[in-house]
């Protein structure tokens, strides 16, 4: 009935143009044969990806990035289920202000929580731990899964968990057959938007990390500070590769803007 | 469910949570601002004498004073055209048809998982010297420009970062329109510019609100764009802090940079939070 | 002399047809209601008639004038949506003063405008609301209000009552009637409950699957139907099939006393007999015996079953006060030959 004029569909081309530019253009340049950040015209080739292979400081940051996210990811989930059933089920003194601080990772900004923790590290003498710099990474990740669960709490019919206690289930089982499959799709999208923003987090981690804990992104700007050359650009393009496959797991899974929409 | 009803279950459940972020959000932050007030000295490092020197000092120097001015300028900037470019695309892709729609709204607002540095870079390639922006520019046969570490630079990443966020609030806004009411509008005589100015417009002011307000405060406390699109010589606030800390050592004056920062951020926030307050008691008669 | 025309009105997508030929006289001053189940078209119809959706085909007058290509916006009417769509930033009598705002008329007379028709709706107190203030009743009359202070030539109504509980619904109806009448203003409305259709409408337009299928006064419709989906859609209706047997409609082997002309002896036929029209006698008394399979109090009236040798029939009787015959009783039922319908059933046509 409404359709978009003309105008209206040229705009939306040159903002989606915008938006793909950078994106398309380092997919592009990665697979150039030449020495230089250029576009491949001739030929395609692969030497930019194999070159990444010949810097084992990059291998170790992903490798060290991968793990990172995935500890920090399932730690955040395993603090907000609880948690999450606790702001939601339970009345209790102090729950807004529990709820404030559980979201308040949002509202500072990551470059205030990187020099914090870099501030406490320093005076327990924990700088260049790993262990540390995942519990970082749970709390600057935590307010994401906390919100989607939250979400899911709040979306659920309570009658149906009143329905199963009624036909003589126990709480637990209660929480295992009905809660649980109930919120697990909120649990899951959960994990993965943790896992994302914790492996692409730059500005918190790059206060925190030491030579032996350097993530892949830190990495990444690092050495794009020194020098830009084509496998800046196949790096790239593999992380591109990568969040374009979580974000369509996403997508089939739970509907991305319904995960994003609620994210800040 | 109720997992039993005893005083102590929601304590037990939280608890664990709560001791981390305690641990992790408050203390860091009240060590902070102590640090803040550490005096430094360039030969020993970090004193246990307390000073404002670092306060006096930023809000005095020519130099600080411009990185915050640019700072500023720069998010505002960034918010504005965000506001411009954002709005009416949520408002482009809330008229689409699927499938149309969905594609269209992953490919607006997907880039935000990817990495930022990925993206910083891309623009570096686009508009450094010998970038496709400067090569399209000579094959239409102008002179090639300097865009890279330039202020254009860094906002037209910054612009390209944080548009998803102006996107989805306005989007979110025009779901809850009932899509009749501009229909309703034109029955009643409206152009289509009239229906859009006061009937669409006020109902998503709020999501443009917010979405300004996150843009702003995420433009402004940016790291990665500037410090790879600004070079070393276009700092902005987090730039500088980062240089505080690291090649300068002075971390007492980082911290004070960083609680300014952090500061401005909360009050827009609690601004933010007093206007949606207003305008719902408004809304309650 | 007819007022809104529509001529070989059709909306076709693709290979499907939305609405066809519609072609409808609407006098100025009449109150017509296009009626069927979701799907029929009458949302459609009612779109292209205010200029939402436009037409494939056809042409649409108002008042002499083509109006068919003409943009929302210039057309004037008023319409009420099935959401309402009041502005939600805007109080009631902003909302209501929109239209004259857009008509650039004096701030005055707006205001005089704006109070006359809340005072016609009966919203004067609520003036400064907004509309999440108000109730579901309340909301309906706001936006009748803003459509009718245009004065538009004709007022467009779609599914106005539908999201109102069951008993505001029958008091907005009578409301609905008395401003209609009270301003006089053509109007069409879209609907899908026949109650609400039958009891205010001046004529009832029935649309089936894109088509008008029948164009009546209530009552006319209610008493002859021309459809067999009609007789069922519109109030509740007994169909039987049987053959026409001397003079008479057979259905399993009884004869039901019947009027009917023309038919061939062995036609085969359909019966159909509103339940009020049947009287309930003690065994042995009427045309045909039952038992009373089920029975259920309106209030004004009781609903009965009657298990007959020629299948399960409705009966209604008025409720005078004592209680009727009981479930399982031997009832006999009762009827005058001119109220059951006879028609003849096309072949392979059995429903």
């Amino acid at each position: 009935m409404q359709k978009n004029g003309p105008i209206a569909l040229l705009f939306h081309t040159l903002v989606v143009a915008f938006v793909l530019a950078p994106l398309v253009v380092i997919c592009l340049v990665a697979f150039t044969p030449e020495n230089t950040l250029s576009i491949p015209t001739t030929s395609f080739s692969l030497r930019w990806f194999r070159e990444i292979f010949r810097h084992p400081d990059f291998v170790a940051s992903f490798v060290n990035s991968l793990w990172l996210a995935t500890l920090a990811a399932t730690l955040s989930v395993a603090i907000s289920v609880p948690a999450a059933l606790a702001i939601d089920r339970y009345e209790f003194p102090g729950r807004d202000a529990l709820n404030a601080l559980f979201l308040s990772p949002l509202i500072i900004p990551h470059l205030v929580l990187g020099v914090a923790f870099l501030r406490l590290f320093a005076l327990i003498g924990a700088t260049g731990s790993f262990g540390w710099l995942v519990a970082c990474h749970v709390v600057v990740i935590t307010p994401y899964v906390l919100r989607l669960v939250m979400a899911s709490f709040t979306g659920l019919d309570r009658s149906a968990e009143q329905a199963a206690m009624t036909l003589g289930a126990s709480h637990w089982t209660v929480f295992r057959r009905v809660t649980a499959p109930m919120i697990l799709p909120g649990i899951t999208g959960g994990w993965l938007l943790a896992f994302i923003n914790s492996f692409d987090e730059l500005t918190m981690s790059i206060f925190v990390t030491s030579p032996q804990t350097v993530t892949l992104p830190v990495r990444m700007y690092m050495y794009a500070t020194e020098s830009i050359d084509p496998m800046m650009a196949a790096v790239s393009a593999l992380m591109i590769a990568l969040t374009a496959a979580a974000m369509l797991v996403l997508d089939r899974a739970f509907g991305l803007d319904k995960i994003l929409v609620g994210q800040k | 469910m109720s997992v039993g009803r005893s005083a102590a279950t929601p304590f037990w459940l939280a608890g664990p949570g709560a001791l981390l972020f305690l641990g992790l959000v408050v203390l860091p932050l009240v060590l902070t601002v102590i640090l803040s007030f550490h005096v430094y000295d360039h030969t020993t490092g970090i004193k246990n004498e307390f000073t404002l020197a670092h306060y006096a000092a930023v809000f005095s120097d020519e130099y600080y004073l411009g990185i915050f001015w640019r700072t500023l300028r720069l998010a505002g900037l960034t918010t504005l055209i965000c506001v411009l470019i954002g709005a009416p695309e949520a408002y482009i892709l809330s008229r689409m048809r699927d499938p149309w729609r969905s594609v269209f709204l992953l490919v607006i607002i997907g880039p935000l998982l990817v990495s930022v540095v990925v993206r910083a870079f891309g623009w570096s390639m686009l508009l450094g010297s010998t970038g496709l922006v400067n090569q399209a520019l000579q094959g239409l046969g102008f002179d090639s420009v300097r865009l890279l570490y330039t202020e254009t630079a860094i906002v037209i990443a910054l612009v390209h970062v944080m548009l998803p966020f102006m996107v989805i609030p306005v989007w979110t806004a025009l779901q809850k329109l009932d899509p009749m009411v501009e229909a309703a509008a034109w029955s009643l005589g409206a152009s289509h510019f009239t229906a859009l100015r006061r009937v669409v417009l006020p109902q998503v002011s709020l999501g443009m609100l917010s979405g300004s307000l996150i843009v702003f405060g995420l433009s402004a406390s940016a790291f990665a764009i500037p410090g790879l699109l600004g070079g070393r010589r276009l700092k902005m606030a987090a730039t500088l802090v980062y240089d505080e800390y690291m090649h300068e050592l002075n971390w007492p004056l980082g911290a004070t940079i960083a609680i300014i920062v952090l500061v401005a951020n909360l009050v827009i926030m609690l601004a933010y939070n007093r206007v949606i307050e207003t305008r719902a008691r408004k809304a309650l008669g | 002399m007819s007022f809104l025309t529509l001529e070989k009105l059709s909306k076709v997508y693709g290979d499907f047809a939305a609405a066809r030929d519609i072609d409808l006289n609407v006098a100025k001053g009449e109150f017509v209601s296009l009626l069927g189940p979701s799907g029929c078209g009458k949302t459609t119809t009612l779109q292209m008639i205010a200029g939402l959706i436009e037409p494939t085909t056809g042409t649409i007058m108002l008042d002499g004038s083509d109006i068919t290509r003409e943009k929302p916006n210039r057309r004037g009417l008023g319409i009420v949506f099935q959401s309402y769509a009041l502005f939600p930033h805007m109080t009631v009598a902003q909302n209501v003063a929109f239209g004259l705002e857009m008509r650039k008329i004096a701030k005055a007379e707006r205001d005089e405008r704006v109070k006359a028709m809340l005072a016609l709706v009966h919203l004067a107190a609520f003036a400064e609301r907004y509309p999440r203030q108000l109730s579901g009743g309340q909301r309906q009359r706001v936006a009748i209000a803003r459509a009718l202070v245009i004065q538009p030539p004709v007022l467009l109504l779609d599914e106005p009552l539908s999201n109102l509980d069951a008993k505001l619904r029958e008091e907005m109806q009578f409301e609905l009637r008395r401003i209609q009448q009270r301003v006089g203003t053509t109007t069409i409305m879209v609907t899908h409950d026949q109650a609400e259709a039958l009891s205010i409408s001046d004529r009832v337009v029935v649309m089936e699957q894109g088509r008008m299928t029948q164009v009546d006064a209530p009552y006319k419709l209610y008493e002859n139907p021309a459809t067999p989906f009609i007789s069922t859609f519109v109030g509740k209706m007994n169909r039987l099939e049987g053959i026409w047997r001397k003079g008479a409609a057979e259905v399993a082997g009884i004869a039901l006393p019947a009027e009917a002309g023309g038919l061939a002896e062995g036609a085969a036929i359909a019966v159909s007999i509103r339940p009020e029209k049947l009287v309930l006698k003690t065994p042995g008394q009427g045309r045909i015996d039952g038992t009373i399979a089920n029975r259920f109090f309106l209030g004004g009236s009781w609903l009965f079953t009657v298990e007959t040798a020629a299948g399960a029939i409705l009966v209604s009787a008025p409720n005078d006060g004592e209680e009727p015959a009981r479930e399982g009783a031997k009832v006999a039922l009762d009827w005058a030959p001119a109220s059951l319908r006879i028609e003849p059933l096309a072949q392979g046509a059995a429903a």
